[in-house]
């Protein structure tokens, strides 16, 4: 009970310098708000993109079969079906035609992507939301390609084949949409110069998640030429890839970071000579280096924690709300087209946790030294001011 | 490497505390040498105001050991989908032969830190700090600990490749698989029980004499030691799956799961402190005779005795709590 | 009460600045009543001062204070016996700015643990009896010379001390509140309490209420006699 009525008495003393010396005090927040806001905002983006992807591949098929020559992904013939399907557990086989398409016109990459709706609608396809904002070069009035406007392909012999939209994606998982167009067999084909026996890849529906590594096996145990792969090994890679993106962006902000810590040591060490004057009279008046450095400790954690919640409120809003405008582009990489979409508010403890031993342990190990100098100052000092 | 924002977090923090650290054993060293509290010198002023130093940098560790040791266990867990087999952190410390080896360093650590702040607030009671050299060549010998916990640490996880099969808690905890881990498990669960009924009341009972007495604390701090091992392996064994409520699930970390309410940082936190406070009075035993500090132990160890009954009654509270709200009938395997 | 033998202070040891501030110093202070230590600038009147209130450490020599040694204890521990013992009145008052004579009175003793509402009490008691009780809420920095004085006053009796320490307390003040600054002392040692001036102004060192005068030359007492 002693204990905490010091504590109170000296934390009232702490809160009350800290408002007198607010000008000082308020360059430092802010900028350690957004030092925290920064790095916030990376780990929450981050996080939420591999929550929407995995949301969003829990819906893809448990497993597909590529086939590879000479190590390279190459077009699997569609009699591999039948001798696939005769597995024990395999539920059904489907082939699947994709691929990617450079457009030279808007200089965007697009996944080309066959659609059963299509196939009786050759020359009519469906576009994701970035593409219908991307190639629509004789459009200048922000308004995105619409329906029954035509997007010209270029065909395997140089060709041209005019497509008409029909439509657009829905809004939900733009993620993975965005590049997305869908088109009918026939058209691809055209497109891509793909014969009619082969196919991109094969997806499996399997009756026992369980059994899938042992189908797996056996896949490439009948034909050695095929890579099964999983749906959970795409959510691992898609991890890693988000987690390295943020990682390399965290790398980035260090930067700033270390800049900050500078300015920590400097406000901590270059105590005005009011601030000397003071902590002189403190210990003179009877107060111990013990008292001065609970002092400066309490006076740390009041400036962190207004930062640090301040920092991940403004993160919060910045990447649920604000879309992420200051780094959606690094971020979401190579593809050009940058979605406006809104991240649905995921965050967990253990971000929190991460981003407080990212600044504010780092914060504070910068302050050690300079709060202990200014406690140990000799309490006589006063006596000659 | 895995570019991953809890590493970074785990990488820093531990270079951190752990060159902090090597600062204050330079201090320290400087201070076993030149300490003469007789002095009124310039020099001894100075050594005296390093003192406040490392005993500052001394709190910071014991508080960055702790959160490092809990985000170190998340950490292991939040990566887990990234190998082949782990389902959770006992799965990807298996990894590579470091992660264990981190885990119980960060444990050592944290009790070693945690000792030397008891020593040095018992030291601090008494005017002429008879303790100045013990304590600091016992932070000598802490040093290397973090050190080695650091390096560990960073073997670990800058080890960690995608995509590596290992076993998760369901083969790791499992009764089936010859580990001593599962040796312990395949106790008749009265006994594991009944060991860790016994150990509770022997620690709590030891607690109370001491705490009444101001006696028997260095057997109170073996009680505890032994306590520290009886408690995790009755968490591992039969608490953890009252929570669960699945028999068979005997894993250590996944209690500090959301599912389970974080219930396992609690339990967890009052182990420590218990283990802690139990080992503080015994270490401070042997100093009783020096005249300076023969009114200040008791009292302190009074104390400290205090603390281990009440983190061992919250423990019991909480498993209590657990074990009897559980939906989980153990009547029928 | 305060016993000092054979004091040396040497600032700046080994280097080339060394400079001894006092040597050889034997004094005996005993409680109750007034003493001035008075001698030219630079005598080293604040460096005993200091030694004697606790708030340096001597190069060497002995202390001791009501019959216990307190040269080699630790600031830690020293700190305990000045904010218990000492009560400090400094040549500028001190007070710290931005905040309410209140709470420049009540500061000494928060390390002491002492419940806030309690503390508050006392330190209006202590203010109503200097006749600045109305002025508690005021920032330090619209007081006049005589009311920061007062509070100043008020700061240094707030732990209760045994011992008032003053250095140069009328070296900023006009002559009527110097006379009103010696007229609180003689109150206050009338109350039991033990005064050490450190001054070089005569109002301080000739005012009849100082019982004794010890005169400092060059970091060495000259004089340590009686009274005038
Ligand atoms: N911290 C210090 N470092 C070096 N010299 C000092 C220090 N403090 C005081 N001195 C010197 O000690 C001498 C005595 O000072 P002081 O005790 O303040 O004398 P007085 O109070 O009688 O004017 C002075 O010459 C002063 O310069
Ligand atoms: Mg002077």
């Amino acid at each position: 009970m002693k204990a905490l009525e010091k504590q109170r008495n000296i934390l009232d003393f702490t809160l009350s310098s800290l408002g007198r010396r607010k000008g000082k005090n308020i360059a430092l927040v802010m900028v350690y708000t957004f030092v925290i806001f920064l790095l916030a905002s990376v780990l929450f983006f981050t996080h939420s993109l591999k929550k929407e992807a995995a949301l969003i591949l829990q819906d893809a098929p448990a497993m597909t079969v590529q086939r590879l020559v000479a190590g390279r992904q190459d077009m699997i013939p569609m009699h591999y079906i039948d001798s696939i399907r005769q597995i024990k557990g395999v539920q059904s086989v489907v082939p699947r035609l994709w691929g990617y398409y450079y457009d030279a016109l808007s200089g965007a990459n697009y996944t080309l992507m066959v659609n059963a709706d299509l196939n009786d609608r050759a020359g009519e396809i469906i576009i994701g939301n970035g593409v219908s904002w991307r190639s629509a070069p004789g459009k200048r009035n922000n308004q995105g390609l619409q329906k029954n406007d035509i997007i010209p392909f270029k065909t395997y012999d140089g060709t041209v084949l005019g497509l008409k939209v029909k439509g657009l994606l829905p809004f939900a998982s733009e993620l993975v949409t965005a590049d997305l167009i869908l088109v009918s067999e026939t058209d691809f084909r055209k497109i891509f110069a793909i014969a009619n026996d082969q196919a991109t890849d094969l997806v499996l529906q399997v009756r026992n998640a369980k059994e899938l590594p042992t189908i797996a096996a056996k896949i490439t145990q009948i034909h050695p030429d095929t890579r099964p792969i999983l749906r959970q090994e795409i959510l691992r890679t898609y991890d890693a890839v988000f987690d390295w993106r943020g990682g390399v962006i965290l790398m980035v902000l260090a930067g700033v970071f270390f800049a900050f810590i500078i300015l920590a040591w400097d406000k901590a060490t270059g105590l005005s000579a009011e601030e000397k004057r003071e902590i002189g009279i403190l210990k003179a008046i009877g107060w111990e280096t013990s008292d001065i450095l609970l002092m400066k400790f309490w006076e740390g954690a009041a400036v962190s924690l207004m930062a640090f919640f301040m920092g991940i409120f403004l993160a919060y809003l910045h990447v649920f709300l604000a879309s992420s405008i200051l780094f959606a582009p690094v971020l979401k990489g190579w593809s050009v087209l940058y979605p406006h979409f809104r991240l649905t508010p995921y965050i967990n403890a253990y971000q929190i946790a991460t981003l407080f031993f990212l600044t504010v342990i780092p914060y504070t190990v910068a302050t050690i030294v300079p709060s202990w100098r200014s406690a140990t100052i000799d309490p006589d000092s006063v006596m000659r001011m | 490497m895995i570019f991953h924002p809890g590493i970074l977090a785990l990488l820093l923090g531990s270079a951190l505390t752990s060159s902090m650290l090597c600062y204050c054993a330079y201090e320290g060293v400087r201070i076993i040498w030149g300490w003469d509290i007789r002095s009124g010198s310039e020099r001894q002023l100075e050594l005296e105001r390093r003192t406040y130093l490392v005993s500052l940098v001394m709190s910071y560790v014991l508080g960055f050991q702790l959160l490092s040791l809990f985000l170190f266990i998340y950490t292991a867990d939040t990566l887990s989908p990234l190998f082949i087999g782990a389902m959770c952190a006992a799965g990807s410390l298996k990894v590579n032969g470091f992660g264990y080896p981190a885990l119980i360093l960060k444990i050592v650590t944290c009790l070693l830190a945690g000792l030397w702040l008891i020593v040095n607030f018992t030291d601090n009671k008494a005017p002429d700090y008879p303790l100045i050299r013990i304590k600091y060549w016992l932070l000598l010998c802490i040093t290397p600990f973090l050190i080695a916990e650091a390096s560990v640490q960073a073997g670990y996880l800058l080890g960690l490749k995608p995509n590596i099969i290992t076993s998760c808690c369901g083969t790791l905890f499992s009764t089936d698989v010859n580990t001593v881990i599962s040796d312990l498990l395949a106790l008749p669960r009265l006994l594991s029980q009944g060991a860790f009924l016994a150990s509770t009341l022997i620690t709590m009972a030891l607690g109370l004499y001491v705490y009444l007495k101001t006696k028997g604390a260095c057997l109170f701090s073996i009680v505890s030691l032994f306590h520290l091992f009886i408690s995790v392996t009755a968490l591992i064994s039969f608490i953890s799956i009252y929570f669960y409520e699945l028999p068979t699930h005997h894993c250590p970390f996944c209690i500090l799961h959301s599912e389970y309410g974080y219930v396992g940082y609690p339990l967890y936190l009052v182990i420590l402190v218990s283990a802690l406070s139990g080992l503080g009075t015994g270490i401070i035993s042997p100093f009783r005779k020096i005249a300076s500090l023969h009114d200040v132990i008791p009292h302190i160890q009074k104390r400290l005795a205090l603390i281990s009954i009440l983190a061992n009654s919250v423990f019991i509270l909480i498993a209590g709590y657990g074990i009897l709200f559980s939906n989980l009938s153990l009547a029928a395997y | 009460m305060i016993h000092l033998q054979d004091i040396r202070k040497v600032f700046n040891a080994g280097k080339p600045n060394e400079f001894v501030a006092i040597e050889g110093v034997n004094l005996a202070i005993d409680s109750h009543g007034a003493i001035a230590l008075k001698g030219p600038s630079g005598s080293g009147k604040t460096t005993l001062l200091s030694i004697l209130g606790c708030m340096a450490r001597p190069t060497s020599g002995r202390i001791t204070l009501q019959e216990r040694e307190i040269t080699s204890l630790p600031e830690r521990f020293l700190t305990e016996i000045r904010r218990e013992t000492f009560g400090f009145i400094f040549q500028q008052f001190n007070l710290i700015k931005g905040i309410t004579v209140l709470e420049n009175v009540m500061l000494p003793a928060y390390p002491n643990a002492e419940n806030h509402a309690s503390l508050k009490k006392r330190a209006m008691d202590l203010l109503d009896l200097l006749n600045i009780g109305g002025k508690a809420l005021a920032k330090v920095e619209w007081l006049s010379g005589g009311e920061a004085q007062r509070t100043a006053i008020a700061r240094a009796l707030i732990n209760n001390p045994t011992i008032i320490i003053a250095d140069e307390p009328t070296a900023h003040l006009d002559t009527h509140l110097s006379a009103e600054f010696m007229e609180i002392m003689r109150q206050l040692k009338q109350e039991g309490k033990t005064i050490l001036l450190a001054s070089h102004d005569p109002i301080v060192y000739e005012s009849k209420v100082i019982d004794r005068i010890v005169e400092m030359r060059d970091g060495k007492v000259v004089s340590a006699g009686g009274g005038p």
